[in-house]
């Protein structure tokens, strides 16, 4: 690339318990994004090959919720290291659909689903209760919606970058 | 002293994953792992809901693919209700499921896998993405962008909304068609098509740099399976299935999908948590096949349009010996992106197409119900069980990428011994392991719909072919 990545807004994207539904809403910005990525540089998500979270990232946009101890690592780890932590999506700022597994509880899911013993070695155990993100970590900003349109997205992006709190009162709701 | 190398998490995938190798002392490949790591539960939160919410609860399995979800919920909840649905709803849904195959291998072709393959295996991993791509080669990653695009609207044409439409319904869809909407998308395709054409152009260009590539990447004999009409041409609303061998050998023709448990056993055993699909009649060891755009392209004798059929032949007598390969899945799915333009194309022009009559209205007369289709990653199968108050009593859910697992691990195995001799491993090596899952474009949120992280079974082959370690974990 011409200009260095430092001189960019450095962003990261990160999938917990999520459908991708909304990292599909941040590629529906089409052309906008070409435009966005004059202005910043995407350095985490699951479309760029970094590996490991970087030391300071001005933006992370979270999708999905903590659902597993794995998610809770990741997602203290990420705010240590994140300027702004967005909640992107009902199922980050709620727990959504993932939640609904709430009432049965992980072992009596788990047994009706495959075994008559659950995982114990090398699954990442899931969370008594899947939690929105702001019930672990601190959250910035909250983007409804099942995904967020990406018009929605696009204008919270650019008003993080602008250093306002985008207000969405009339542009988004759950589950729209 | 062995050694164990992790690449986590596997970047440029559709979902959560790991792949770990084991090295012998000698630093020689002696095992590989693919593990997938998010457990989500859809068979069992869904249980006492009541069957008309599936089709949008099972929609949000996966963001990439929500549309092939809402088909083949919406069939099975059809088949609850038994009633038949009108026959433009059938068409008006194909037309959907068709949008979504375009968009979805877009985003496999051009966001995920372009940047391995215009800007090389071993490039700068800092750029080897899309935005890397976008600065180096802007007009393809405009191209990829653009033809994304026109499949989501296209969907959103259709449904109000790109992603997790509400408008594929049990008894059909809930709005029909207007003309303004059927012309509108009717001018979105001659560039979506030349987009293809031009993307297709370069790739077989490009396919002589990759000899190494497609000679290791999942290269082995399996059965392909995938559905095709009555003339045996691509087909994924109905149909029936068909088996191949790798040779090309008709194994079983006329498989009626709603039969899926006598074709289809799934392997569970205690030492994994992934369900391994394999063909039932042939046992575990000759019965793994491969689903998907590749196996689509294969399976049928032809595609059914013409420019789509033009390239399928050139295909085949360029690379017929090879196409064992999965690494062809990068090829098959520019031709099936070109084919659903087409298709496409002759639904909207059907003259039934603006039919009001696009929804048929029952109460449940059917207690179980089975809906099957053909998601961009291959057949998708939704079963349900209702009360006699419509309530879900079970569902069980065999997803297209699951299909895949068994020839997915094999690839990995494939490609690390091939590429890895000795400790020295380079990124562009760790990168071609995660290249091969990305050619089988494994949708992840959808096979995790109840998975865990996934303990594999890996065989360990010598170059005869004989299984000479085997690992349980
Ligand atoms: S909010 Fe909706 S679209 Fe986003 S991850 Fe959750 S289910 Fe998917």
């Amino acid at each position: 690339m011409n200009t260095p990545l430092t001189k960019k807004v450095s962003v990261a994207t990160v999938w917990l318990d999520g459908c991708s539904g909304c990292h599909m809403s941040l590629l529906d910005m089409d052309e906008r994004l070409v435009e966005l990525a004059a202005s910043i540089a995407i350095v985490y998500g699951p479309l760029v090959d970094t590996k490991v979270f970087p030391q300071e990232v001005d933006l992370t946009l979270v999708e999905g919720s903590v659902s597993s101890e794995e998610d809770l690592t990741k997602i203290k780890l990420i705010r240590q290291h994140t300027r702004v932590l967005v909640a992107m999506g009902d199922c980050a700022v709620t727990g959504n659909v993932p939640s609904l597994r709430n009432p049965i509880g992980p072992e009596k899911l788990l047994k009706h689903i495959y075994l008559p013993h659950a995982p114990e070695e090398i699954v990442p155990r899931l969370l008594p209760r899947v939690l929105p993100v702001h019930q672990v970590v601190k959250v910035d900003a909250f983007l409804p919606g099942c995904p967020p349109s990406a018009d929605v997205l696009y204008y919270a992006i650019t008003e993080l970058l602008a250093g306002r709190v985008p207000d969405l009162q009339d542009k988004t709701r759950f589950g729209k | 002293m062995s050694q164990r190398i992790i690449i986590d998490p596997i970047t440029r995938i559709e979902g959560h994953a790991k792949i770990t190798l084991q090295l012998n002392a000698a630093g020689k490949v002696e095992d590989a792992h693919f593990h997938v790591t998010q457990v989500r539960g859809f068979e069992k939160f869904c249980e006492g809901r009541p069957f008309t919410e599936m089709p949008s609860l099972m929609a949000r399995i996966c963001g990439i693919c929500p549309v092939s979800h809402l088909i083949a919920s919406s069939k099975a909840c059809d088949a609850l209700l038994a009633v038949q649905i009108p026959s433009t709803a059938v068409k008006l849904r194909r037309i959907m499921n068709l949008a979504q195959i375009m968009q979805s291998h877009a985003l496999s072709f051009f966001y995920l896998s372009v940047p391995d393959l215009l800007l090389g295996m071993d490039a700068n991993p800092a750029q080897r993405n899309i935005f890397g791509v976008l600065a180096q080669h802007p007009e393809m990653a405009r191209d990829g962008i653009r033809l994304r695009s026109i499949g989501q609207q296209m969907i959103e044409l259709l449904g109000g909304k790109r992603i997790h439409p509400a408008w594929v319904v049990p008894g059909g869809v809930s709005e029909p068609l207007a003309a303004e909407t059927r012309d509108q998308m009717l001018v979105m395709l001659p560039e979506a098509r030349e987009i293809t054409l031009r993307a297709l152009a370069w790739l077989k260009g490009a396919l002589g740099r990759y000899r190494e590539e497609i000679a290791s990447f999942a290269n082995f004999p399996s059965l392909f399976l995938a559905l095709v009409n009555e003339r045996n041409e691509l087909e994924h609303y109905d149909g029936f299935w068909r088996l191949i061998s790798s040779n090309g050998r008709c194994v079983a023709d006329h498989l009626d999908p709603h039969q899926y448990q006598n074709y289809i056993e799934e392997k569970t055993e205690n030492w994994t948590y992934l369900k391994s699909p394999f063909y039932k009649p042939l046992g575990e060891k000759e019965g793994m096949y491969r689903v998907g755009p590749l196996a689509r392209l294969l399976v049928s004798e032809r595609c059914g349009t013409p420019a789509a059929d033009r390239e399928r032949e050139e295909f085949l007598s360029t690379y017929g010996e090879a196409w064992t390969s999965s690494f062809f899945y990068h090829y098959a799915r520019l031709i099936e992106i070109l084919y659903a333009g087409e298709r496409m194309e002759q639904l909207l022009r059907e003259p039934d197409i603006l039919s009001p009559r696009v929804r048929s209205h029952a109460e449940p007369n059917q207690l179980e119900g089975i809906g099957v289709a053909e998601a961009p990653r291959g057949s998708l199968i939704h079963h349900y069980t209702i009360d006699e108050h419509g309530l879900i009593q079970s569902a069980n859910l065999i997803i297209a990428t699951g299909h895949n697992n068994l020839a997915m691990n094999r690839g990995v195995l494939q490609v690390a011994q091939h590429f890895i001799k000795d400790e020295h491993i380079s990124d562009g090596m760790l990168n071609r392991l995660e290249a091969v899952i990305r050619a089988f474009d494994p949708c992840l949120s959808c096979s995790t719909h109840a998975l865990g992280e996934m303990p594999l079974h890996v065989q360990v082959l010598d170059v005869a072919g004989e299984v000479v370690d085997e690992r349980i974990r």
